[in-house]
């Protein structure tokens, strides 16, 4: 069995998530094999075949040039699956890809079953196998999920040319995230407000608690984007990764980009009405109740 | 210019769910339905589109699915959309994303489309595919997770968001698709005059059968709740009993209370 990697360059440097293909290759028992659009220098280290097909002349995200080139490889290496991290750049890639072989695609694989792959749904409460129909599929591999391997070994490397057009994009540069007005990353408690807190002026109430924990206000995505809290305080893949002593969910039912914000916290409290939220998981404590009767009492009993 | 934007109705993710009695998807009953999130997002961006182009642009909202998707569908409608296509099939959630997107692209491949909008992904089977497969199979530009949109001049200025707060900005020459993520607008609420006028709006079904042609590339097999690792301590009981026994064990089990 043999797995193509497509690994990601972003601003001139190979992403770390890259060696977590890695494991699930290995994982698969799969001869690993890897892609990348970037220069010598970014190629994954590991003892294996690596395509660099020159960032230069093809750009960073270019989605038409990026298919171009991993179907070069996939030409070369006539592979099994190719793998590619579930991230801003693999979930645009893969879907190209998979409709370019016309073969099926299994997005987010937390876990490998027998003969096929498991993905969660339903907002993680739920899972799914899926099998592949064919003998080849695009694979997408939850961030996290597999622990990154060690860099170790020396990639023989071979150029790929690719030449394509844009398909209509044009990539024109990135912005970079905004300056933090909370440093999140630093705080010993954070306390966060989740979907469940229902309304903005609810935001008082965890803040309150916030402060008698002696922490900072944290939230979750739909809380930032309803416009409840400001975007410096968003735990999770588009916002902080953090890491505090103490970490309190309040009405967060733990969607996977939050958890992989927040999972490194050494102490974990969850409160929420759903006793089967799947941040449940991560919990050290959960408290089933509705946040908005709890979170003031837990604030006097703090204050005592 | 021709807009169209496709939606999905999805259940209320606060929902149990169970399997069905084919293993395959969840039991559907007591289940309340909504739009998906994303998909508003994607209605309200076609929607100001729209309305930016005053009366050369008309704005078709596509759905697959059984008949309570026409809920959904109204929605669209209500929030400023002109037309809609129903594609009836009872057995939608069977379907991969493969055979979804080519249902879709089937349709729109006749209709000639400038520019397509659906969300980034569904809610409830998360695949982000369809979009990308819808646009891969008709030959379109497309972009995904779009956090930021201007149009002008038959280009699209689009943000997409990308890890740890950083954007990446793309230009897309029409026609084009693009998949939209959660804030990059706010979604307006329908309001009741909006909701009687689009009860006179023309809601076209089409079997699937006339759409679809594709086997499963990528068929479900199993569905079940993950296994619970469990662990963690559940506290449940009288608000101010359960906060002492909170605090007590933060007082032993970490160092931060004191």
């Amino acid at each position: 069995m043999k797995a193509l990697l497509v690994c990601e360059v972003r601003e001139g440097k190979l992403l770390d998530s890259s060696y977590e293909l890695m494991t699930f290759a290995d994982r698969l028992g799969a001869e690993k094999v890897a892609v990348l659009v970037g220069s010598e220098g970014t190629a994954p280290q590991f003892d294996g075949r690596v395509y660099l097909v020159d960032a230069a002349t093809l750009g960073e995200y270019n989605p038409a040039a990026h298919k171009a080139a991993v179907l070069a490889a996939v030409a070369k290496e006539e592979p099994d699956y190719v793998v590619l991290c579930h991230s801003s750049y693999g979930w645009d890639l893969a879907p190209r890809v998979a409709a370019a072989l016309k073969v099926g695609q299994v997005t987010e694989i937390v876990a490998i079953a027998d003969g096929g792959f498991e993905v969660g749904c339903c907002n993680a409460k739920m899972r799914r196998q899926v099998k592949p129909a064919g003998a080849r599929a695009v694979l997408t591999v939850q961030a996290g999920a597999f622990a990154a391997a060690p860099p170790q070994g020396a990639p023989r490397i071979e150029q790929l040319e690719v030449s394509a057009d844009g398909q209509g994009l044009t990539f024109k540069g990135y912005e970079p995230a905004e300056a933090k007005a909370v440093d999140l990353a630093r705080a010993e408690i954070i306390v966060s407000a989740g979907r469940g807190i229902g309304k903005k002026d609810n935001v008082a109430v965890i803040e309150a608690l916030a402060k008698a924990f002696g922490g900072e206000l944290g939230a979750s995505r739909p809380v930032v984007d309803a416009g409840w809290v400001d975007h410096s305080r968003q735990v999770g893949t588009t916002g902080q990764t953090v890491s505090p002593k103490l970490y309190v969910a309040c009405g967060i039912s733990g969607a996977i980009q939050h958890l992989a914000g927040m999972k490194k916290s050494d102490f974990v409290v969850a409160i929420n009405k759903d006793k089967d939220a799947p941040i449940g998981e991560v919990a050290d404590v959960l408290v089933v109740a509705d946040v908005l009767q709890f979170a003031p009492v837990l604030t006097a009993a703090l204050q005592k | 210019m021709k807009l169209l934007v496709c939606i999905k109705q999805v259940p209320d993710l606060e929902s149990r769910f169970k399997p069905a009695a084919d293993g395959l998807w969840f039991d559907e009953n007591d289940l309340a339905w909504r739009l998906n999130e994303y998909d508003e997002y994607a209605v309200e961006q076609a929607v100001q589109l729209k309305e930016q182009l005053g009366g050369e642009a008309e704005l078709t909202v596509l759905s697959i699915g059984p008949d309570r998707v026409v809920e959904a569908i109204k929605k669209a409608l209500a929030m400023g959309a002109d037309k809609a296509v129903h594609v009836q099939d009872i057995a939608a959630h069977q379907k991969d994303p493969w055979q979804i997107a080519s249902t879709i692209a089937a349709y729109a491949g006749e209709q000639g489309f400038d520019l397509i909008f659906t969300g980034m992904q569904s809610q409830d089977r998360g695949s982000a595919q369809v979009g990308v497969l819808v646009a891969e199979l008709l030959g379109l530009a497309s972009a995904t997770t779009l956090v930021g949109f201007s149009y002008a001049d038959g280009v699209v200025q689009a943000k997409r968001e990308l890890e740890g707060g950083m954007k990446g900005l793309v230009n897309l020459r029409l026609p084009a698709l693009v998949t939209c993520q959660l804030g990059l607008n706010t979604p307006r609420y329908p309001t009741l005059p909006n909701i009687m006028k689009a009860k006179k709006k023309e809601i076209r079904p089409i079997p699937v059968a006339e759409l679809l042609r594709e086997e499963p590339l990528a068929p479900t097999t199993s569905f079940y709740a993950p296994a619970r690792k469990g662990g963690g301590l559940v506290l449940e009981g009288e608000p101010s009993e359960t906060a002492l026994k909170l605090v007590n064990i933060l007082k032993e089990k970490t160092a931060v209370l004191r």
